[in-house]
């Protein structure tokens, strides 16, 4: 009995200590005067491997996912008489939702998962030790250009996510099922505003970018330096990252159009 | 060397993530094909345009001729008056056409319906800034209800 609560209070303890290194660890990655002309090349590096790689992947799906709100939006909408709405509604749920929601998922099992695991093989082959040893900060020189690469490429990725969506859909409703060329794009320009949806949109995306790219860097930096401790910490940084994006989604959602 | 293809790369992300937000913010590509060629203005001047959108199509028949291009408040009564740019391949509209505001479906969006009108020695064709005078405004389903529940009354 008094076993189990001590278990509890222990999982407490150590969550509340989790939050806390996270936090540390991020402050310490930040602070500090960076050194552009050090600092430069390596984040432009990590642009490379976390944005410029996760290009395909967020096109392609951004592509299947726009041409499959056209196709399921038509059917429903046909019924009404509605169908010149397509426009509407593939860019107002892209812009608003799927957009950055569906590439923070899919950036948090690209890249966030890579992260997770670069950092965390580091540690285990002790390279971050080797750096603390040659008066190296590891938090500054490893960490810290991952995550401002991270926070840059997301909303750049979420963006294209979305330009690339609307095209879609706009393949599907117009070049294949016929929706009118002209109502689909002027029922979506006179919908969709640039304050409201567009720059909504992009703070979210901002927000997921923050929250996934720290997740994957914590887990990585903190994990077990075991090959199990490793694929633990992998597989946590997607299961948390995911589900703090969507939780995070719905408390955003509720403040910007609530 | 490396680092440059890096840096190009980059380069190359960031240029693509402004234009895809260009494109969002901008997405007024005009993609109508009809209006793309050479065109004609002609003007309409209704009581109640009811939903007609600027970029709404010009219809005869269903078929599409044309685009609205404008609306504005026009003159000391303060009508509607909507501008179309129809193509220049139905260039043979005669002066007793007749323009309506209809509604595709129950639910749908509002566009022009345009009815050919006849031709004799007679009357004349319309070009370019001319205006089409037999005008029918868009049905408002409230004054329909008022309508219907007048005509009740007087029973």
């Amino acid at each position: 009995m008094f076993d189990r609560i001590a278990a509890l209070g222990k999982a407490a303890l150590d969550t509340i200590a989790g939050a806390g290194a996270a936090l540390i660890m991020l402050v310490r990655a930040l602070i500090g005067r960076p050194n552009l002309r050090k600092s430069w090349p390596l984040l432009m590096q990590q642009m490379y491997s976390l944005g410029v790689l996760s290009l395909l992947i967020i096109i392609i799906s951004g592509l299947f996912i726009g041409m499959v709100l056209g196709l399921q939006g038509f059917t429903i909408l046909v019924d009404f008489g509605a169908e010149q709405s397509l426009g509407q509604m593939v860019a107002l749920s892209l812009l608003r939702e799927l957009g950055p929601v569906v590439t923070a998922l899919l950036f948090a099992g690209r890249a966030g998962s890579a992260l997770t695991a670069e950092i965390g093989l580091m540690k285990a082959t002790e390279q971050l030790s080797s750096l603390e040893m040659m008066a190296v900060d590891p938090l500054r020189r490893v960490v810290s250009p991952r995550f401002w690469a991270g926070f840059y490429s997301m909303p750049i990725l979420a963006t294209i996510f979305s330009a690339v969506g609307i095209y879609g859909g706009y393949l599907v409703g117009v070049q294949w099922l016929g929706v009118d060329d002209g109502a689909f794009w002027s029922v979506m320009q006179s919908s969709v505003e640039w304050r409201e949806d567009i720059i909504n949109g992009l703070i979210k995306s901002i927000v997921f970018a923050f929250v996934v790219t720290w997740i994957a860097l914590y887990k990585g930096y903190n994990c077990t330096p075991t090959s199990v401790g490793i694929s633990r910490a992998t597989t946590s940084t997607v299961v948390t990252a995911s589900l703090a994006v969507l939780g995070l989604d719905f408390v955003l959602t509720a403040l910007m159009f609530g | 060397m490396e680092s440059r293809n890096t840096h190009l790369a980059v380069g190359m992300f960031v240029i693509l993530g402004v234009l895809a937000m260009l494109f969002l913010g901008l997405r007024a590509a005009n993609t109508s094909t009809v209006t793309n060629g050479d065109t004609y203005k002609l003007f309409a001047k209704f009581d109640n345009i009811g939903g007609l959108k600027e970029r709404s199509p010009v219809k005869v028949g269903g078929v599409v001729v044309g685009r609205v291009s404008a609306i504005t408040l026009d003159g000391t009564y303060y009508e509607p008056l909507v501008e179309m740019t129809i193509s220049k391949r139905y260039s043979e509209f005669s002066d007793t056409s007749s323009v309506s505001i209809l509604t595709s479906g129950l639910l749908g969006e509002q566009y022009i319906g345009l009815n050919p009108g006849f031709i004799d020695d007679t009357v004349e064709i319309l070009g370019d800034g001319d205006f089409v005078y037999d005008t029918k405004s868009a049905l408002v389903l409230e004054d329909l209800i008022g309508q219907f529940l007048f005509g009740q009354g007087k029973d």
